[in-house]
């Protein structure tokens, strides 16, 4: 049996199972350590993908395995939530391989961290930060394969090369297919990384390439396909948990005689609640184990029990806008500072004020949060679906006081993440049930009740934005204050205002040309989970700055498209700690300075494609925004149609795109749509709400997302071309949600002279 | 006891009538392809076909189907080549691919009645199947890709 295969995830034909691994024979993959891959370079200060825990690894005979028919199996170490990673990835390596594509197969990577690298899925980092090391994974393996033909035909190795999934010595015709070689090869040196040879770019046959099927098109479309909550390990028990409705409350007293005369039901267990800070640990509660979830859902039902709310029972939503609010009308925090806008303001011919006010989300991914565990003595074995395993996997081994090895993390399929599975407490509570259960595993079930009750929400902000303008309608000064819970709460004591992180998706890293900026962070407390949502803190900010740069437009009485370009100013590369942004999402800022080029790029593309300045129909409008997030630069313009009635329609959004070089345009194409969607459904429907400290909303009837029949009849995608892959490449699964919304509301205004600066928009044009 | 098909083979069940299809799809015959999304007959991810339509298998009670014959995404082709199914791989319509199972199945359902639908036709059946990763342009081209050959 192979270890590191998940059975229970593995099709029928477990291709992985007869292959001749490059490395060893069949049966394992063999660990990076003492092996001569190619040492990293040790840099003062290290980014991207090297500076992640794990860092990142290039030893082909980790992720490759050649099988003697040839087929070629790639352990794909991020996880697949939508975004295309396991397709995008075998492209890298199929290339730079010179492999088949018809051969090629995707296994899912364990979590594993010190063999696989980074694997903490989210940051729209996995094609951006990886695509260097599957290249030297895709040329390293090939480089063994050209040097085991060359030396079974006693020629120089430079004489042959890989040709579609064969060596070719093209001198006297003879050819030998990687699959009669690959045991050879495994024998060889890893060459190394200096040695390596790459592909032309201009040879490439998939990357860049937009004609690829996805790996997991097939399983997809025939019910085949297996996410986390799927799992199905022998003799599985299934549970669901009452959680504390509010957060940090607690279980006070209960009575479980009820739900365990439900039939199937096996046992009610008692969850300790994680003392506050819980970072990805559970918030407690009592689960309920049955033969099958229904039976655990019915038997949770006929728990009686009454609960201990805590601090945060009287959490309430409109009360705590208010205080949003006057933070955000009193001084906080300076976290930028340009000149001196107070004294330019004096000198301002106009003063515009604005406030934005964006509510808790939730992410809502279509498979909810499921984990399966089987805790024994000596060894946890996990089934999920996490954006984290690594996470998973560390609490597990420390729950349990078991080495890391000793804890089998089996990840696949994720039915969505948008940053949900980025917190594996589920992953958590199984291990708890499946320790009560004496080592039957057990699957946790979030229902969508649980899903929006118990989750990790997107903050709740206020954005306020004051700026000055001289006689011409120019800012002299702008001033924004920004007013959000924090992630960092999950994690430490409540910091009370925003992170780093947080601060430099979109609200300090502002490129507007304007010589007196100030950016001001007053205090918020947390009383409910925050976490990632698909984009982060970039909507908010995004969505106040391009608000109010369009308010600013139409104060002056100004184009909007032509307002925002003098905003931003001339094409230049800011030095992003110029902006007093330390973070850069993790990247080197010399290598990815903000480009404001870049920026003007995409507005001049999406306003060009959209015809921007067409004469509309009544009702109609066109409204644009641009934002910079994860590295890359987007533009929208949306057209919207208003009704007399106030209905909203979207006949057609134009996204315009630039991460630098694409890997995968396709699913590139595929992110932007999608986020377009995301990104409408938030602006026009999205909202989690407390009352009583408790979330207001329980299923997709009260907690509402866009539908087919509400999605933009026509989403045209506009990707800037770039064949330079030497260019550092930025995010593309998240950094086209921000700037939707504000492109929505900017074009209800040019439809109908309303202003939106509340989301979710709902019936605010009635 | 309840007697009915599954993908043409013949099932019978005698526990909780209140037991909807879907739990027993998914935890007692391990057919997983029929997805959990909401419980309440709001996002269609649990979407299996009843002697041909499109119902949500999570408010479809087992104590309900007697004598019916049930298909979900496994049986809607024996080789995955259902022209809906073709279109879906062809125009690459999944991202994370979870609701898609019953994006299908509501499809096909829909080209059963209305071979080719209009954009109406389209919103009309197809409004109850949400999908969080966004693919409804896709969606509703790969319907209309498939139509008349379904």
């Amino acid at each position: 049996m192979n270890a590191i295969i998940p059975s229970v995830f593995s099709h029928p034909t477990n291709v992985s199972r007869r292959s001749v691994l490059l490395g060893l024979t069949a049966g394992t993959f063999v660990l990076a350590s003492g092996l001569p891959t190619a040492v990293q370079a040790q840099a003062a200060k290290k980014y991207g993908g090297d500076a992640m825990p794990g860092g990142l690894k290039d030893d082909p005979r980790i992720f490759l395995a050649i099988a003697d028919d040839g087929t070629t199996t790639l352990l794909c170490n991020r996880a697949e939530m939508g975004q295309g990673v396991r397709t995008s990835f075998a492209m890298i390596v199929a290339d730079e391989l010179e492999a088949d594509w018809s051969r090629m197969k995707v296994e899912q990577a364990p979590g594993d961290e010190d063999r696989f690298g980074s694997q903490d899925t989210d940051g729209s980092r996995s094609v951006r930060q990886h695509f260097a090391a599957l290249r030297r994974i895709g040329a390293a393996a090939r480089q063994m394969l050209e040097a085991e033909a060359a030396d079974r035909w006693k020629v120089p190795a430079a004489e042959v090369a890989a040709v579609n999934h064969e060596i070719v010595h093209a001198a006297s015709g003879r050819r030998l297919g990687f699959g009669a070689l690959a045991q050879g090869a495994a024998a060889r040196p890893v060459p190394d990384r200096s040695a390596l040879v790459f592909k032309d770019p201009a040879k490439f046959r998939f990357i860049g390439h937009d004609d690829v099927r996805l790996v997991d098109g097939f399983d997809i479309t025939t019910g085949r396909a297996r996410y986390g909550i799927d799992a199905r390990p022998e003799g599985l028990a299934f549970a669901v948990i009452a959680r504390p409705p509010v957060y940090a409350g607690k279980v006070a007293s209960y009575d479980a005689a009820e739900a365990l005369k439900v039939p199937g039901v096996l046992k009610v267990v008692p969850i300790e609640p994680t003392p506050i800070p819980s970072a990805f640990e559970p918030v407690g509660g009592l689960g309920v184990v049955a033969e099958n979830t229904f039976a655990a859902i019915k038997g949770r039902s006929k728990l009686k029990i009454t609960w201990n709310d805590g601090p945060n029972g009287s959490y309430a939503s409109p009360e705590y806008r208010k205080m949003l609010e006057a933070h955000a009308r009193a001084p906080g925090k300076v976290v930028r500072n340009d000149g001196n806008v107070d004294a330019a303001a004096k000198t301002a011919a106009k003063r515009v004020e604005a406030e934005y006010y964006i509510p808790h989300l939730a992410q809502a991914p279509m498979e909810p949060p499921s984990g399966t565990v089987r805790v024994t003595a000596d060894a946890v074995e996990v089934w999920c679906s996490v954006q984290a395993p690594q996470a998973a996997k560390r609490n597990l081994a420390k729950r349990f006081g078991l080495p890391l090895e000793k804890v089998t993390i089996h990840n696949a399929l994720l039915g969505g993440g948008f940053g949900r599975k980025s917190k594996p407490d589920y992953v958590s509570e199984a291990a708890i049930l499946s320790k009560a259960m004496n080592g039957r595993p057990v699957k946790v079930t979030f229902t969508r009740e649980d899903d929006l009750h118990n989750g990790f929400l997107h903050t709740v902000s206020m954005e306020r934005l004051e700026a000055g303008l001289d006689g011409a309608g120019k800012p002299v000064s702008w001033l924004h204050r920004t007013v959000a819970p924090s992630i960092a709460s999950i994690f430490g004591p409540d910091p009370k205002h925003e992170a780093p992180f947080e601060l430099s998706m979109g609200a300090v890293d502002v490129p507007f040309a304007i010589p007196n900026l100030r950016v001001e962070n007053p205090e918020a407390d947390a009383h409910t989970r925050i976490g990632w949502f698909r984009s982060v803190s970039n909507i908010p900010h995004a969505f106040a700055i391009q608000s109010f740069a369009a308010e600013l437009a139409a104060a002056v009485g100004r184009d909007p498209k032509d307002y925002l370009l003098e905003l931003i100013g001339p094409a230049r590369r800011i030095d992003p700690a110029s902006m007093s942004d330390g973070w850069v999402y993790g990247e080197d800022p010399a290598r990815y300075p903000y480009d404001t080029g870049r920026l003007r790029g995409v507005i001049e593309a999406a306003a060009t494609a959209a015809q921007w300045g067409r004469k509309m129909e009544p009702g109609h409008g066109l409204g644009l925004a641009a934002h910079h997030s994860f590295v890359s630069y987007t533009a929208v313009v949306a057209e919207v149609a208003v009704d007399p009635k106030g209905a909203l329609t979207i006949p057609r959004v134009d996204i315009a795109f630039d991460c630098g070089p694409i890997v995968n345009p396709e699913r590139v194409r595929a992110q932007l749509e999608g986020a377009v969607v995301q990104g409408v459904s938030l602006a026009t429907l999205g909202e989690i709400s407390f009352k009583a400290g408790r979330v207001e909303q329980s299923n997709f009837d009260t907690y509402q997302v866009t539908r087919i029949d509400a999605a933009p009849r026509e989403i045209r995608v506009h990707l800037m071309p770039n064949g330079d892959f030497n260019m550092p490449l930025g995010g593309a699964g998240e950094p086209g949600v921000p700037p939707v919304a504000p492109a929505l509301t900017n074009a209800i205004f040019a439809a109908t002279g309303k202003r939106i600066r509340s989301l979710p928009i709902r019936d605010q044009l009635a | 006891m309840t007697n009915f098909t599954i993908n043409g083979a013949r099932q019978s069940f005698e526990g909780d009538p209140e037991t909807p299809l879907l739990w027993y799809l998914r935890d007692v015959q391990g057919m997983t392809g029929t997805k959990f999304g909401c419980g309440q007959a709001l996002c269609g991810a649990c979407t299996v076909h009843v002697d041909g339509i499109a119902v949500r298998s999570c408010q479809t009670a087992l104590g309900d189907i007697d004598g019916r014959a049930i298909t979900t995404i496994e049986g809607l082709s024996p080789d995955g080549t259902h022209p809906l199914q073709v279109a879906w791989r062809e125009l690459n319509v999944p991202q994370c691919g979870y609701c898609q199972g019953g994006q299908i199945m509501q499809a096909a359902s829909l080209l059963k009645q209305t071979p080719s639908p209009t954009d109406q036709d389209i919103d009309d059946a197809m409004s109850g199947n949400i999908c969080r990763c966004g693919t409804y342009p896709r969606i509703r081209a790969a319907i209309k890709h498939a139509a008349g050959r379904a």
